[in-house]
């Protein structure tokens, strides 16, 4: 194992400005609260800008493909920033998983290279046909079916960024085992529940017979759907560190701000401690979820181990620093009008996507050799 | 000093012109250590001439696994880890040449052993409340006091010191740091014994030890600032060094864990496997910091990994106590001992987890890290202060 580089570099530095000021400039909570509630939850023009304009809808698809030939490490990145603000953009679902799943797949076979460009190019966005609680390392699902003419037929629940998926990458068992599809959201029935996290909303997906694409067959299907959730699950680690710093750069500058007993709380030392905490958890966090993106985009042997310490650890970072911004903001934190509330809700709900930390130990386990 | 354009492979062949000279099956190890010292490989990021080469610090592992693979010996860091650690930085910053050229050289080879002055009774957390004073007299200063905790002070040559020099300013401001020789008259150590049963620390009476000026470091006065370096390396020696994954007392437990599968349960088995992730991250974090500070200083953050290491020391080698069940009852021996080294993953599952107990209280307590975090990373105001602009003598105790 060389010694992975855990910094950022000047270029990734130069992405994080350029995307931190447009998210700046056009995803403010204010305008933030009132889409979560509006017919428009998921902010279209910004996606289109982020996707087609600044072209991070395929950080890692190669050039040739439509993408930008630059590695998940960037997409990590993005993802940092993305989390910092709670975006309400299909990206996991659609640069990530999605595209992930593609990558996987064979990208000489030219249905998966047409909708790489597709996605990658920002045309449209995708979603990855499975709920978003599934973990790397699960069985290949099979509620979806697929008949001999290739129709699939089966609902999923729970898809992340269903909701705006233009076509949908669907894993579905049929007569020659597991396979993976394509299917324009139009010929699907999408419905959304109402979901606990409400900057990024879940979708079931119903398919009747729906007429599909075939990406991959048996040989190809399950290491191309383990790829999108491994790339997934370490991903998300990245976009849980930038929730983690939102909260803990809030909620110090509101303790520096409000007086109490005629001084600021922030120099009471019980919150000054449970703040400390916040942050010596938020460096191991950076860390974690650096080498899981470093690994990852250099298809190291180690990946495996990099995104279950990663995904594991970094999940409960971003609860803890959004749980302690919601108590230690007081009454205001427990308002609707306070951002606060849409970081705990990203970050609970991220705490069960792609497996949850109990499950990535589980894994972990196994590959480390630490057997129950 | 000039921009070093040293590289891992220059290193290498430095190392491998070290071997060729000096054959580590045929040289005594003090004899190896002075050549190694001499060309530059002790520890490259230090000046050339004080065995260094003014190279990036993190090549130091190119070296050392190069030496390794050729089964020479090293300077054993667990003997001299104040040495190491506290003392060389503090000099090096602080010392004039002569001091830098007497000390260094015999520090690290091994040779000469360092001691760590600083708490007193009344002076731990609050430092800079510390008694000791230190009063002028010609070319010398005649020092009387008392100090505590001070770890491996009985097999120590020198010792760092930090006295009150004007008791009638502000505590932060009379203070004075000096080099102490440990042979002279009037330093008097005894050992105290700890909750493993051996004494690693002890108490040192200091009756009209005389120090010469030129073994002071730093001006007459500033000696905080010179304290606040050696601290501040003192937080990324203990705790900030580079470890393999599974290192340390994580290594220890995931042994037994392997080894004894009749001991294993459910809830034992999440509680480690928390504790495997945790210190992987924060391994990585340590990585990661060291990146980040490839050449310059420690700062505030490495405050963080010392914090860090002490609880899931603590958490790990309590976990493998309870995982021991019946043998977690048992001690390997109470017998006082004064021993020459300190190994916090030495020794058996008892020992680790009472020694572990000191990483929270050595070299500045958990609760004073978060204050440091909170105030110097995270910039939180300080708790209301009644100390600060009080002489020394006139303050509560
Ligand atoms: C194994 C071991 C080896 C040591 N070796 C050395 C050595 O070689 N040389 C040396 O000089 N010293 C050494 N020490 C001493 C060590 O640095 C001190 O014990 C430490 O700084 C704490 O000081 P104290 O013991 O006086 O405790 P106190 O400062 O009295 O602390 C008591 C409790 O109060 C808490 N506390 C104090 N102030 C605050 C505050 N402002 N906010 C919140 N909580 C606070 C502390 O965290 C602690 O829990 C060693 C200690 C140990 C345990």
């Amino acid at each position: 194992m060389s010694t992975p580089d855990l910094l950022y570099s000047d270029v990734e530095t130069d992405l994080r400005a350029s995307v931190r000021d447009l998210l700046t400039d056009r995803c403010e909570p204010t305008a933030l609260l009132a889409r979560v509630e509006s017919a428009e939850p998921y902010d279209t023009k910004l996606w289109r800008t982020l996707a087609a304009e600044l072209g991070l809808a395929g950080l890692p698809v190669p050039e040739e493909l439509g993408g930008q030939g630059a590695s998940v490490r960037e997409t990590a990145l993005v993802l940092e920033e993305l989390g910092r603000s709670v975006a309400p953009v299909p990206f996991l679902g659609s640069a990530v998983l999605a595209t992930a799943a593609l990558l996987g797949a064979d990208t000489g076979h030219e249905p998966v290279a047409a909708l790489l460009r597709r996605l990658a190019s920002g045309e449209a966005s995708g979603a990855l046909a499975v709920p978003l609680s599934t973990a790397p390392g699960s069985a290949f699902p099979s509620a979806v079916a697929a008949d001999g003419g290739g129709r699939l037929s089966g609902t999923v629940r729970s898809v992340a960024d269903g909701g705006a998926a233009e076509v949908f990458v669907v894993p579905a068992t049929g007569p020659d085992g597991p396979g993976l599809y394509a299917v324009e959201a139009s010929a699907a029935t999408v419905a959304e529940p109402v979901s606990l996290d409400l900057t990024r909303r879940i979708a079931d997906v119903t398919f009747a017979g729906a007429q599909a694409t075939l990406l991959a067959g048996a040989n190809g299907a399950p290491a191309a759907l383990e790829h999108a959730l491994l790339t997934g699950a370490g991903l998300l680690a990245s976009e849980q560190l930038g929730v983690a710093q939102w909260c803990l750069e809030t909620t110090v500058a509101h303790v520096r701000d409000r007086y109490q007993f005629g001084r600021p709380v922030g120099s009471f030392q019980a919150l000054k401690h449970r703040i400390a905490d916040v942050w010596l958890e938020l460096v191991a966090a950076r860390a974690a979820a650096r080498y899981a993106a470093d690994a990852l985009a250099t298809g190291s042997d180690d990946a495996g181990v990099a995104v279950a310490v990663a995904q594991s650890y970094c999940a409960t970072v971003a609860v803890h620093a959004a749980e302690e911004c919601v108590q230690l903001h007081g009454g205001i934190g427990m308002t609707w009008e306070h951002p606060a509330h849409l970081y705990l809700k990203r970050a609970k709900a991220s705490q069960l996507a792609l497996g949850t930390p109990g499950k990535h130990r589980a894994t972990l386990a196994t590959l480390v050799d630490l057997p129950g | 000093m000039s921009e070093s354009t040293i590289d891992a492979a220059e290193l290498r062949d430095r190392v491998a012109a070290l071997l060729a000279e000096h054959d580590p099956a045929t040289t005594e190890r003090p004899e190896f250590l002075r050549a190694r010292f001499d060309a530059g490989l002790a520890w490259v990021h230090y000046p050339v001439g004080l065995g260094g080469l003014n190279a990036p610090r993190e090549l130091q592992s190119v070296v050392e696994a190069e030496l390794a693979a050729a089964g020479a010996p090293d300077n054993d860091p667990r003997r001299i880890g104040i040495g190491l650690g506290m003392a060389a930085p503090t000099v090096l910053r602080f010392g004039s040449d002569e001091l830098k050229q007497r000390f260094l050289r015999p520090l690290w080879t091994g040779e000469e052993v360092w001691c760590q002055l600083f708490s007193e009774p009344g002076a731990g957390s609050d430092l800079a409340a510390l008694a000791t004073r230190a009063v002028r007299d010609g070319d010398d200063w005649v020092v009387n006091g008392q100090k505590v905790w001070t770890s491996s002070a009985h097999t120590a040559r020198w010792a760092i010191l930090v006295t009150r020099t004007d008791p009638d300013v502000p505590k932060h401001a009379g203070m004075t740091y000096f080099v102490c020789d440990m042979t002279q008259p009037g330093v008097d150590v005894r050992p105290l014994r700890q909750i493993t049963g051996e004494a690693e620390f002890n108490e040192v009476f200091l009756n009209d030890v005389r120090i010469p000026d030129a073994h002071r470091l730093g001006a007459v006065g500033e000696g905080w600032r010179v304290a606040q370096t050696t601290l501040m390396n003192e937080r990324v020696a203990i705790g900030g060094n580079a470890m393999p994954r599974e290192g340390g007392m994580l290594g220890k437990v995931a042994a037994t864990w392997r080894e004894r599968p009749e001991l294993r349960t459910a809830e034992l088995h999440d509680r480690l496997l928390t504790l495997w992730a945790e210190s992987e991250a924060f391994r990585l974090a340590g990585t990661r910091l060291r990146q980040q500070l490839a050449v310059g200083s420690p700062g505030p953050e490495g405050s963080g990994m010392k914090l860090a290491f002490a609880r899931l020391s603590q958490a790990l080698s309590g976990l493998e106590v309870e995982l021991l069940g019946d043998d977690g009852l048992r001690y390997d021996d109470w017998t006082m001992r004064r021993p020459e080294l300190v190994d916090f993953t030495g020794r058996e599952a008892g020992y680790r987890y009472l020694r572990a107990k000191g990483n929270s209280i050595e070299g500045g307590t958990s609760e004073i890290l978060r204050n440091i975090i909170a105030e110097r990373v995270l910039g939180l105001p300080s708790e209301p202060r009644t100390d600060k602009d009080v002489a020394w003598k006139d303050l509560p105790r």
